[in-house]
């Protein structure tokens, strides 16, 4: 059976209207793209679709309430809860420094924090 | 005669654009002062935790967190001196190379004196009495910076059932943000035909949560009595009025406006800088100097930008500027030639060049369009754009050997369609 889907690139602010050409679900070829990133991307949103997460981690005695964090690669759309539950349960210590691991090996990934978190009261709001 | 410190430049903001312009003063040997009025330094990267910033500047793609840590690594390692919790009162013009600025300190009140000024203090949110939305104001009204700055410094959710007006980058970023943290995104309202941010986001903010996205629509009405119950929608006609009898309610106990950005430019209005009434910000030349010689304006408070590489590139430039205004006592130049905006350009940046340095330009147009060409005329320049948007700043660069060539008294950027193929 064939099919043409449409992907919109999320590699660059271009946003490329791609079109993907399907035969018996195996991936023909991609039109659209203007790089070869663009053509990797739809690949790999016709396999499995993939996003990095991003959130807030609850940090105890930082000069910051939270350290932002985010997943180090990519994750399949469909793990995205199940990070976001786990994130939601836990909490650190401070200091967390920028680029720690702070959950190691989700959905085939690490959870890293994205900011430093200095060991401080917490400001008042 | 009173005695204050003297500096060659004062940079007022800790934002991107001021930490940029300090660091580069440094690295030109001046003798410069940031003043920040926050306790911490960095400005707005700061709550933004989601990527695509410095993919210039940096060379990789960060988080808006990660970008500004490493900046503010860098400003540390080269020695930018900088007060916090330092709120400029006013400036005051003493003659070119002359001024005063007061600032309020914890340590009371500092008067320092500076040859230049570099302004980066930033821009503030379009607030609900600056929109045409009537009705209640209970509990659950934010401005999409107020509730970043709750969910993403302080962790806390400002509300479970949440409608978001504009379809901004920052709406859009703002709807998937409340989505992810669990809470119900009902809609997103914009009033143009079209959305206002990057279609990527539009995808990925939107489409990857099923949010509904309701174009030339707008909101008239908040309800509740103590919390937001309910916001009135309407479809509004093709001047942007709303249509009579095409209103419906949704129910909500949040409303988010990402309705866009003003910089601030109160204190510079103070000592009579011309301001554009396209940008709000300050009317400048190629250094981004502004109608009061020696006093140069940067980033958010120039002009709204959509990238942070842009703001940081603006305040390396003012800087440049203030080093060359000091070296020449004043900035050397034998005319300025405005730039005068021409088909489908809504905003320019600058405001004049002196057709004998390379001059990057920051535009915005009017009205969406594809397959098109950035044009100046006058130096037979010309760029090819995939497609240009009012919410996408174009931005180019014309060299000086070019603009040798310059003959006429002005320069003209306009945006001219290709024939479709």
């Amino acid at each position: 059976m064939r099919e043409v889907r449409e992907i919109v690139c999320l590699i660059c602010p271009n946003s490329c209207v791609m079109k993907v050409y399907l035969e018996d679900k195996k991936i023909l070829r991609v039109e659209g793209n203007m790089c070869p990133r663009g053509e990797e991307y739809a690949k790999q949103e016709i396999i499995q679709p993939k996003r990095v997460v991003i959130s807030v981690i609850k940090v105890r005695g930082g000069d910051m309430p939270t350290v932002s964090v985010k997943t180090e690669n990519p994750v399949p759309k469909s793990c995205i809860p199940k990070i976001m539950k786990l994130l939601s349960r836990i909490e650190l210590d401070a200091p967390v420094s920028m680029g720690q691991v702070v959950i190691k090996d989700v959905c085939g990934t690490n959870i890293v924090a994205t900011r430093d978190v200095r060991r401080k009261p917490a400001p008042k709001l | 005669m009173e005695r204050y410190p003297k500096y060659d430049v004062i940079i007022i903001g800790g934002g991107p654009a001021g930490i940029a312009a300090a660091i580069r003063s440094k690295e030109l040997g001046m003798k410069s002062i940031l003043i920040e009025s926050r306790e911490i330094l960095g400005g707005v990267p700061l709550q933004c935790i989601h990527p695509g910033f410095g993919i210039h500047y940096f060379k990789e793609d960060l988080t808006g967190t990660e970008f500004i840590s490493k900046l503010l690594k860098k400003m540390e390692d080269i020695g930018v001196r900088y007060l916090t919790r330092a709120h400029v009162h006013s400036i005051e013009v003493r003659s070119h190379n002359e001024k005063i600025i007061n600032v309020i300190t914890s340590e009371g009140v500092k008067r320092l004196e500076t040859k230049t000024l570099i302004y980066a203090a930033g821009a503030r949110e379009r607030h609900i009495f600056e929109t045409n939305i009537v009705g209640d104001r209970p509990d659950g009204i934010y401005t999409a910076g107020e509730a970043q700055t709750l969910m993403d410094i302080y962790g806390i959710m400002p509300g479970k059932q949440v409608v978001v007006v504009g379809s901004g980058d920052v709406g859009l970023i703002m709807a998937r943000r409340f989505a992810l943290e669990g809470a119900k995104v009902v809609a997103v309202i914009e009033m143009m035909p079209y959305p206002g941010g990057l279609l990527r986001n539009v995808v990925q903010c939107l489409r990857d949560y099923d949010i509904p996205l309701y174009l030339s629509h707008v909101v008239k009405k908040v309800s509740g009595r103590r919390r937001v119950e309910k916001v009135t929608v309407s479809r509004v006609d093709e001047s942007l009025r709303p249509i009579k009898g095409t209103e419906f309610e949704l129910r909500c106990d949040t409303l988010i406006l990402a309705t866009g950005l003003i910089p601030n430019i109160d204190i510079l209005e103070r000592i009579g800088v011309i301001i554009d009434p396209a940008t709000r910000g300050p009317v400048v030349n190629e250094f981004l100097e502004t109608t009061v010689p020696g006093v140069f304006a940067a980033g958010n408070a120039l002009v709204i930008n959509d990238s942070v590489d842009n703001v940081v590139n603006q305040g390396e430039l003012a800087a440049e500027g203030a080093h060359i205004f000091i070296q020449n006592d004043g900035m050397p130049s034998t005319g300025w030639k405005p730039v005068k905006k021409g088909r489908n350009i809504r905003s320019a940046v600058p405001h004049y060049i002196s057709g004998m340095r390379d001059v990057t330009f920051y535009a915005r147009v009017r009205a969406p369009e594809r397959m098109v060409e950035v044009r100046v005329p006058e130096v037979h320049f010309k760029r090819r754009l995939h497609s240009v948007r009012p919410a996408e700043m174009i931005t180019f660069k014309l060299r000086k050997e070019l603009l040798a060539s310059l003959k006429s008294p002005k320069v003209t950027l306009e945006v001219v369609r290709l024939c479709e193929k």
